[in-house]
């Protein structure tokens, strides 16, 4: 593996805008690709001059693309969002833990995302596909704030087509023209017939949506082991150096961002932590 | 391990500067003792000893010459291990990334006591030991050459006895001194010690010596200024972290961060991009960060620790506490600096008797 501290040159090359402040940038590499990601691990990008931010992959391409959607929500997720094909990019990477999809092979994959925690789920939901016969029930429930920050509208409307996928797209503020649900993602996700023995559920969104989110899960008797969320704290380094994405006993850029429920549970429930 | 007696250390400062070593020790500096840079031995701050107390540090005048009988100063070798601020790589628009051109002293560390022994071993376990390691800690960590001593002056705010780490060096020395009244007795922990000792004048101990240094090593087992109290400190900060107790704390504490400066174990770093006033060229730095800075925990939208309590909640539990799930051990050496310098006096001691005594844990 490159020198982890070092950025690895990678390009622009295709831009597609998501939402008002969400883009979805894919990345090639200019010389020696990265090793291989896996869906829920994350790089640090940086962005000329502005600085570096930890973004989770939103899809992995086999030629050794990595593609990142991002949401401008300061300086430096500004200048990577705005970034238009032809930048360069440095990459760090590949980070943290993964979904690792397969371990829910056999049961029912449960993914639960709001807002832009839909992006770190993508590839998650690509890989299920893709293995579709390895599972049983695959639900998608994604909530958004309005119909327009949906990221992956066209994605998601496809995925809404088959009859391999079951996808619930719910909204806090519906628009004209919304004929989905309204509310929490905890409401479709209430109204789903678990069968909690063969559940297994990825969880990524803020952190009250997958506190709450979880919660009803456990109502349902689906065990906190078999629940996984995605963790987002401070980082610098991304390789358990520097100390900033500390939860608890966790170094979440080493022992997350995907954990267990049953490690994250006791860590989200304390304020400050 | 036997001893030899050596009677002073000049000989030994003279071939580690021959071997290519900087030599680096303590040195009377203004009001303090000052970790510098020495070209002989004689700038070692013989008959300088130190009080200290909660928020408090002073030189004091001692009887004899002693070069190593002043406990704990601001300064720990992280200083030199772990630079406070260092450059990682620069860049310019579609250039590279190059990585900075970073010489590695090899450094010789004179009078590392048993805490900051430890304290050293710490730095290696979290900056050298996991799947990614500081390359550039490595490289200093590996030409090290540590000559630590055995301390027989403990300080008020000292409390290395209750973590295990001193008075009596531990293992990981390659030479380990006892200062006594008129010599130093000396062992040698490695081959390269053994090699270094075989070159520098000696002469055999004889058994009063080394009991003489025993007793020594006991009575300042004994005369420990603080203790930490005798619980499992991992499992007492992980069931106080709703305790009341963090309110109280937080009326004290300024959240200056100067418990984390002067602690020879924190690590914590963050990076600031920089560029030049083209805008063509960019670096990256990094820099000791604090776990008490707000923007430590920034994320989008806020701070994570917005409070001081929470913050000083997160440095005394992840010393005490989570550095054991982290880094397999405790973050702590009971070198007592956090103690001495911070500007209010907040004992770590103190903090985790009290959560004890309120029957977390």
């Amino acid at each position: 593996m490159a020198e982890p501290m070092l950025p690895v040159r990678y390009r622009v090359a295709g831009r597609t805008v998501e939402t008002r402040d969400s883009a979805t940038l894919r990345l090639v590499p200019l010389g020696p690709a990265l090793d291989r990601f896996r869906p829920g691990q994350f790089a640090m990008l940086y962005a000329y001059p502005v600085g570096e931010v930890p973004i989770s992959i939103s899809g992995i391409g086999a030629d050794g693309a990595l593609t990142h959607t991002v949401r401008s929500v300061g300086a430096v997720s500004r200048a990577l969002h705005d970034a238009q094909p032809g930048t360069v990019i440095g990459v760090r990477g590949p980070f943290g833990t993964a979904w690792a999809p397969e371990d829910a092979a056999g049961n029912d994959l449960v993914v639960v995302a709001g807002g832009v925690g839909l992006a770190p789920l993508r590839p998650v939901v690509l890989a299920a596909l893709a293995a579709r016969s390895a599972y049983r029930r695959i639900v998608l429930i994604a909530g958004a704030r309005t119909p327009d920050e949906f990221l992956f509208r066209a994605e998601l409307a496809a995925w809404a087509a088959r009859d391999d996928l079951e996808v619930e797209l719910t909204v806090d503020r519906p628009a004209d023209g919304w004929d989905g649900t309204v509310g929490f993602v905890t409401d479709p996700l209430t109204r789903l017939r678990l069968d909690p023995e063969r559940t297994a559920a990825f969880l990524c969104g803020p952190e009250p949506m997958m506190r709450f989110s979880a919660r009803v899960l456990l109502r349902d008797q689906v065990p906190p082991a078999r629940i996984r969320v995605s963790l987002e704290r401070s980082m610098k380094c991304g390789i358990a150096l520097c100390g900033h994405c500390q939860l608890g006993p966790l170094l979440v850029c080493r022992d997350g961002p995907v954990v267990s429920y049953a490690v994250a549970e006791p860590l989200l429930a304390v304020p400050e932590l | 391990m036997s001893q030899v007696i050596v009677d002073d250390l000049s000989t030994l400062v003279e071939v580690l500067i021959g071997d290519g070593y900087r030599v680096i020790g303590p040195t009377r500096s203004g009001s303090a003792i000052q970790l510098a840079e020495l070209t002989d031995a004689g700038q070692l701050p013989a008959g300088w000893g130190v009080e200290t107390g909660p928020g408090h540090y002073r030189l004091r005048r001692r009887t004899d010459n002693a070069v190593f009988a002043h406990s704990a100063g601001p300064q720990s070798w992280k200083t030199y291990l772990h630079p406070s601020r260092r450059k990682l790589w620069s860049t310019d628009r579609n250039g590279t990334f190059e990585p900075a051109a970073e010489e590695t002293p090899r450094y010789a560390l004179l009078g590392v006591r048993g805490c900051d022994l430890a304290a050293i071993g710490k730095l290696r376990d979290v900056l050298g030991g996991g799947s990614h390691p500081d390359g550039s800690f490595q490289a200093r960590y590996q030409s090290l050459f540590v000559v630590a001593v055995n301390c027989t002056e403990p300080g008020e705010v000292c409390f290395c006895a209750s973590m295990g780490t001193g008075p009596t060096a531990g293992a990981g020395a390659d030479l380990t001194l006892t200062e006594m009244p008129d010599h130093f007795l000396v062992s040698a922990g490695t081959a390269g010690g053994r090699e270094l000792l075989a070159r520098i004048g000696h002469r055999d101990a004889t058994t009063a010596e080394t009991d003489a240094a025993t007793a020594a090593l006991d009575t300042a087992a004994q005369r420990m200024g603080r203790a930490m109290p005798e619980v499992d400190l991992r499992a007492l900060l992980a069931g106080s972290r709703e305790s009341s107790h963090w309110a109280d704390v937080a009326e004290r504490c300024l959240t200056c961060g100067n418990c984390t400066m002067v602690c020879p174990t924190c690590f914590c770093t963050t990076t600031e991009d920089v560029t030049d006033l083209t805008g063509d060229h960019a670096e990256r730095w990094q820099r000791w960060s604090s776990c008490f800075e707000l923007d430590f925990s920034y994320v989008h939208g806020g701070s994570v620790r917005g409070s001081g309590a929470s913050r000083y909640r997160q440095w005394i539990t992840h010393k005490l506490g989570t550095w054991h799930d982290q880094f397999g051990g405790s973050g702590c050496v009971g070198c007592g600096r956090c103690i001495a310098w911070c500007p209010v006096g907040i004992d770590l001691t103190e903090e985790a008797g009290r959560l004890a005594e309120s029957g977390h844990g």
